[in-house]
């Protein structure tokens, strides 16, 4: 043992050694005892956890130089926290994103509970700037009647902006 | 409301035990909600951290439930006072060591704690006594919907709430049970209890979370996942698990009373001689002893009134609040000494065992 293993995550030696085998293949993480600890793998249940490190490192190249337009997160940073920056990295990365779902929960896709309000009132403020959009196009090509139509749909989509939030 | 005074109020998990709560101490759900267009509190500057305190706060405390209570920044807790709210489940040590721009709403009746800036944006928590996962996600699913009303939380169609840990996403709800099980402890079946347990998608803990042991017999039992299924889903799976958990603990106990209960009478009449008599007690042994009572209590060997007072020792016992009562710091042994003599004067008019009940108190 010349060289001895270094922890996956903070480089220290490590000590917990996990290997699994998924789909007819090997793999392997190291982690010092600490790491071990806080993210959870010490834990019979914590197995997606580790999985999930694994499926990081073992796909860099999908993902490579990019970053999150965002908060400017990059894959690497993954690897190092095992968290995202911000809720557009889910975006940004997805290729890294799905291996790592496969496996991970029940399923791929959301079912339960949808923040209906908050998803209607950003419905209405994408609406209110394209019309927005839309009018000053319509008086710039001087269309006058487009452009009273804009006029009327944007007044009442702020009355209707309006409602939600007295509620 | 201040910290000094939430510290000496009753709480939802200290003061409402009934026979009802006999095996299942307390139910838990939290949520995990972040804001869109944020970046995680994990990765944001402490100016984007400080905002987000404030967006939030402003949002948790002005919903009626919540209006109340108590809200306070990292910053303005002392360590002893972290340290008892760590000990009443109303944060989590993660957020009591976390840097400037993270705080925590507590409602007065300390049943709901909303921490801020922890891993997510919002970490919302409910607890109910006993067995009630169904009235906790009603009450929490009602006060997450508020908070929508005013706040826009990151949301995608396909992966649901978006979390900082993918392991997070859909609901981000993870909701848990806290069970005493001390005839399967008893009986060396924890093991084989919890490998079953992890087999169906559920993981079980210990009283204190992730990492720490199951003195006094008592266990965490949450749901794995949550993409995939609808919240109502998880918890009907999670309380399939949770009952047949119960049923295999009653069971347990009718084996250890039919195959030597006084076995079983000589462990209880022992540890309530160590709370009545002992001068050394670290907080481990102390929650093992009172894990024994607990089971008395329900096998009728003490009245079942006796069972709020453990459930009440459970907690004061841990080092925090042992401190606070005690108004100082101590090193570990001489905490050992106080929280012996606090036993002890606790056990002092507790009511002698009777051990002739037991065959018809068994619930």
């Amino acid at each position: 043992m010349a060289n001895p293993l270094k922890c996956d995550i903070c480089s220290k030696p490590a000590t917990v050694h996990l290997t699994q085998i998924l789909d007819n293949k090997v793999h392997k993480v190291d982690l010092c005892e600490e790491c071990a600890q806080a993210k959870g793998v010490t834990d019979p249940s914590g197995f997606s956890l580790a999985d999930l490190l694994l499926k990081a490192s073992l796909n860099p190249d999908t993902s490579g130089g990019i970053r999150c337009e965002q908060c400017g997160f990059s894959p690497n940073d993954f690897k190092k926290l095992g968290r995202f920056g911000c809720p557009a990295c889910y975006g940004a990365f997805k290729g890294l994103l799905d291996p790592m779902l496969d496996g991970m929960h029940k399923g791929t896709v959301h079912s339960g509970k949808v923040p209906r309000r908050a998803l209607e009132r950003k419905s209405l403020y994408d609406r209110l700037t394209k019309l927005e959009v839309d009018l000053g196009e319509a008086i710039k090509a001087e269309r006058y009647e487009d452009a009273a139509r804009c006029r009327d749909e944007i007044s009442q989509v702020r009355q209707a902006v309006d409602q939600k939030q007295l509620r | 409301m201040t910290i000094a005074s939430l510290i000496d109020t009753p709480s939802e998990l200290t003061d409402s035990a009934s026979s009802k709560s006999a095996i299942v101490l307390m139910t838990r759900i939290r949520l995990a909600r972040n804001l869109s267009g944020q970046p995680f509190p994990g990765w944001a500057k402490p100016a984007q951290r400080e905002k987000i305190l404030e967006a939030c706060r402003a949002a948790v405390t002005a919903t009626p439930v919540m209006k109340r209570g108590l809200a306070v920044t990292v910053g303005e807790l002392g360590e002893l006072e972290k340290r008892i709210l760590v000990e009443r489940h109303l944060i989590s040590r993660e957020l009591g060591g976390s840097k400037q721009g993270s705080g925590v709403v507590i409602s007065r009746d300390q049943a709901i704690s909303v921490m801020i800036n922890e891993e997510d944006h919002l970490r919302i928590q409910l607890m109910r006594a006993g067995f009630q996962l169904r009235k906790a996600w009603a009450a929490i699913d009602d006060l997450d919907s508020t908070l929508e009303e005013t706040l826009d939380f990151a949301f995608l169609p396909d992966l649901g709430y978006l979390t900082a840990c993918p392991t997070n996403l859909g609901t981000a709800m993870r909701a848990s049970a806290m069970m005493h099980l001390p005839a399967l402890v008893i009986a060396n079946q924890m093991e084989k209890v919890v490998r079953a347990v992890n087999q169906l998608g559920m993981v079980v803990r210990g009283l204190f979370g992730e990492g720490s042991d199951a003195s006094g017999s008592i266990f965490q039992i949450s749901n794995q996942t949550t993409l995939g299924e609808s919240e109502e889903e998880i918890l009907k799976r999670l309380s399939g698990v949770l009952q047949s958990i119960i049923e295999h603990e009653m069971n347990a106990r009718a084996r250890l009373l039919e195959a030597d209960a006084g076995k079983l009478f000589d462990k209880i009449g022992r540890a309530f001689g160590i709370l009545q008599n002992g001068h050394v007690l670290s907080s481990s042994e102390a929650m093992n002893l009172l894990s024994l009572i607990r089971l008395g209590v329900d096998l009728g060997v003490f009245p079942d009134a006796k069972r709020s007072v453990t459930d009440r020792l459970f907690i004061e016992a841990q080092p925090g609040h042992l401190q606070h009562s005690q108004k100082g710091e101590f090193e570990p042994g001489q905490r050992d000494l106080l929280r012996a003599e606090r036993l002890r004067s606790e056990f002092a008019n507790f009511g002698r065992p009777d051990f002739t009940l037991s065959a018809n108190g068994n619930n």
